[in-house]
C-alpha cells in the first residue's frame, strides 16, 4: 500500500473516532449507577443497570420527561410542517409570478436568512410578553413556523422544477391557482419540501434559546431545555447526574436514527440551496 | 423565464396574477412581519427607553421615559460586553477556518472512496449534527471534567495534565464542541456540491494525466466554491449567536462569566438584572454586527468572484 493511502485511511479513522467517541461514552455512561459514573473508567461498562436507569428517567418528577419528549415532537413536527407549507407557497409565488414588490419581498427574505435568530429571541420575548403570548405553546410554535431559508430553497427549486407549460395547460383547462398549487405544484416540489421540513424539524428540535426565554412552566419545555434544568440542579441533587446522562442518551435517539436513514435524501436536497447560492 | 407568448396573450397569464401571488405569500409574509420585523422594531423602540425613578432615594414608583441613545452608549461602555464581542471574534477567526478546512478535507477524501465506505463514514461524521447543541455541550462537559472524564483520565496517565476548563483552555473547549457538532453538516453540503459536478470533467482531467491531488485542488475545490461560501456565511452567523454551549459549560467552571458572549450578556441583562431596555439595545447591536459581518463577507466574496472573471 502506498504511504499516501495509509495516511488517508488514518485520517478517516481518527475523524470517525473523534465524531463517535462522545456518543459511545454516552451509551456506556447511561448504563452505569451514579457511583459507577464517577468511580469507574468512562470508556468501559461497570455494573450495567440500563433498564433501571431509563425507567428512573421516565418516572422522575411525575414523568416530566414524557412531557418534554411529547413537546419536542409537537414543536418540531407541527412547526416544521407549517413552516414548510408556508415556505413552499411563498417560494413558488416568487418563482412563477411577476408582480410588483417581488424583488422587495425576496430581499426581505434574504435579510431574514442572514439575521441570527438568537439575536431576535430576546426582542421576540419582549413583544410576546407584551401581547400575553409568553409562556404558552404558541410562543415557541409561532416563530418556528417561519423559515426564510425554506422560502429561498423553494424559490430556487420551483424555478428549476415547475414547468411553466404545465401551469399554462392547467389554466387553459380552467383550474384555479389554488387548485393548481394543491394538486400539481406540491407534488412536483416534494423533494424540496422534504429538505425544508427536515431542516426546520432539526432546527426546532435543537432550539434552546427561544424556549429558554419564552417558557417558565417546565411542563411546556422541550427536551433540550428540560435536560439542562436537570443538569443545572445536579449540584444539589446528585442523582440528577445519572438522569441527565440517561435522558441525553434517550433524547438523541430519534434524531440520530433519522440522520442515518435520511442523509441520502438530505444530500440530494442540499444541492438545491448551494448550486445558485 | 419564458419571455414570449406566441398566442399573443402578453405577460399577463391569468386575470389577476398579482392577487394570486400575494395570496400565496400572505401566510409567510404575515408571520415574518410578526416574528422578525415587528419584534426588531419593538426592540429598537424599547432600547430608546429607560426607567426613571422618583422619590428621594430612587425607591418611589418608576416611570418609563425617553432615553435617547443612552442605552447604546452604556452598552458600548461596558467592558465585559465589548470583551464578549472580542472573544467571539477571536473564536470565529480560529473555529470557522478549522471547521471548514476539516469539512472540506473530509468531503474531498470521501469523494474518492468506494460507495459503501463513503456511505458509512459520511453517516458517522454527520451523526453529531443530530445531537442538539445543548446536549452536545452536556456530553462534552462530562468529558472535560476531571474525575468523570475518561479523556482527562487517559491523558493524565500519559503524563499530560490537560485543563479543558481553565482560563486559557475553555474557549477552545467550546470551539471543539461547535466543530464536533457542525463539521459533518458542512461536509455534507460540500459533498452535495461535488456530486453536482459533471463526471466528464473528471474524465477529461484523467485523460490529461492529472493526479488525484491535482484534480482535487484544481477542479473540485474551485467548483465547490458556492458551497464553501454558503457554509462560511452560516458559520459566521452561528459564531455570533454563541450561547447554549457557554451557558451549559458555565456551571462547570468559574472562567465562563455571565457576559462571556454578547448573547449571554443580553440574556443576563434581561433576566438577571431585569434591565430589558439595556438588553434590547444589546440585542440590536448584536443583530447589527451580525448583519454587517455576513453581508460584508458575501459582498467581499462576490467582488473577488467578479474580479477573477
Amino acid at each position: 500500500m502506498k504511504p499516501s493511502r495509509i495516511l488517508v485511511i488514518a485520517l478517516l479513522a481518527v475523524a470517525a473516532l473523534y465524531f463517535l467517541l462522545p456518543v459511545y461514552w454516552l451509551v456506556v455512561a447511561s448504563t452505569k449507577s451514579s457511583a459507577g459514573l464517577f468511580g469507574s473508567f468512562g470508556l468501559w461498562f461497570s455494573d450495567p443497570q440500563w433498564l433501571h436507569n431509563l425507567s428512573q428517567v421516565f418516572s422522575y418528577n411525575d414523568s416530566v420527561f414524557w412531557n418534554w419528549t411529547w413537546n419536542s415532537f409537537l414543536y418540531a413536527g407541527v412547526g416544521g410542517a407549517l413552516a414548510t407549507l408556508f415556505a413552499c407557497a411563498a417560494g413558488y409565488a416568487l418563482a412563477v409570478y411577476r408582480f410588483r414588490g417581488r424583488e422587495a419581498v425576496f430581499k426581505v427574505v434574504l435579510a431574514g436568512v442572514l439575521l441570527p435568530s438568537t439575536a431576535l429571541a430576546l426582542p421576540l420575548y419582549l413583544l410576546f410578553s407584551k401581547v400575553g403570548l409568553a409562556n404558552t405553546y404558541w410562543a415557541v410554535l409561532i416563530p418556528s413556523m417561519v423559515s426564510p431559508f425554506g422560502v429561498f430553497l423553494c424559490r430556487i427549486y420551483a424555478e428549476a422544477a415547475v414547468p411553466m407549460e404545465m401551469l399554462e395547460a392547467a389554466r387553459v383547462d380552467g383550474a384555479g391557482e389554488l387548485r393548481i398549487f394543491n394538486t400539481l405544484v406540491l407534488r412536483t416540489m416534494t423533494p424540496a419540501l422534504v429538505t425544508v421540513f427536515l431542516f426546520q424539524f432539526v432546527g426546532i428540535w435543537n432550539n434552546y434559546f427561544l424556549p429558554l426565554v419564552m417558557l417558565s412552566d417546565d411542563r411546556k419545555y422541550p427536551l433540550t431545555l428540560g435536560l439542562t434544568t436537570w443538569q443545572s440542579q445536579a449540584e444539589r441533587y446528585p442523582e440528577l447526574y445519572q438522569l441527565t446522562v440517561g435522558g441525553a442518551f434517550l433524547s438523541i435517539l430519534p434524531l440520530a436514527a433519522a440522520m442515518l436513514v435520511l442523509q441520502r435524501y438530505w444530500r440530494s436536497g442540499l444541492t438545491q440551496g448551494s448550486v445558485k447560492g | 423565464m419564458s419571455s414570449t407568448n406566441p398566442a399573443g396573450g402578453g405577460p399577463r397569464r391569468t386575470a389577476r396574477p398579482d392577487r394570486a401571488a400575494w395570496g400565496f405569500l400572505l401566510p409567510f409574509v404575515a408571520l415574518f412581519l410578526f416574528v422578525f420585523v415587528i419584534p426588531l422594531g419593538y426592540a429598537i423602540y424599547e432600547s430608546l427607553l429607560k426607567p426613571i425613578r422618583s422619590g428621594s432615594l430612587g425607591l418611589g414608583p418608576a416611570t418609563v421615559g425617553f432615553a435617547g441613545l443612552d442605552n447604546y452608549t452604556l452598552a458600548l461602555q461596558q467592558s465585559d460586553f465589548l470583551d464578549g464581542f472580542g472573544r467571539v471574534l477571536l473564536f470565529g477567526i480560529v473555529q470557522v477556518p478549522v471547521m471548514l478546512l476539516l469539512a472540506t478535507t473530509l468531503a474531498l477524501v470521501l469523494d474518492t472512496l468506494s460507495q459503501r465506505w463513503a456511505g458509512i463514514l459520511r453517516a458517522a461524521y454527520f451523526l453529531p449534527y443530530g445531537v442538539p447543541g445543548v446536549i452536545a455541550s452536556i456530553l462534552w462537559g462530562f468529558l472535560y471534567v476531571p474525575g468523570v472524564s475518561p479523556l482527562v483520565d487517559l491523558l493524565g496517565r500519559a503524563g499530560l495534565a490537560p485543563d479543558f476548563l481553565g482560563y486559557h483552555g475553555v474557549l477552545w473547549s467550546i470551539a471543539n464542541i461547535v466543530i464536533w457538532e457542525f463539521t459533518g453538516y458542512n461536509m455534507l453540503v460540500i459533498v452535495a456540491q461535488l456530486k453536482s459536478i459533471p463526471q466528464e470533467l473528471y474524465e477529461a482531467a484523467r485523460i490529461d494525466g492529472a493526479s488525484a491531488w491535482q484534480t482535487a485542488v484544481r477542479i473540485k475545490l474551485p467548483l465547490a466554491r458556492p458551497a464553501l461560501v454558503l457554509t462560511g456565511v452560516f458559520s459566521i452567523i452561528g459564531t455570533l449567536q454563541l450561547f447554549a454551549e457557554p451557558l451549559v459549560i458555565k456551571p462547570l467552571t468559574s472562567t465562563v462569566t455571565s457576559s462571556y458572549t454578547p448573547n449571554l450578556a443580553a440574556y443576563n441583562e434581561a433576566f438577571s438584572n431585569n434591565n430589558i431596555y439595556l438588553a434590547a439595545a444589546e440585542s440590536v447591536i448584536l443583530a447589527l454586527v451580525a448583519s454587517v459581518l455576513s453581508f460584508g463577507f458575501l459582498s467581499l466574496v462576490n467582488r473577488k468572484e467578479r474580479g477573477a472573471r
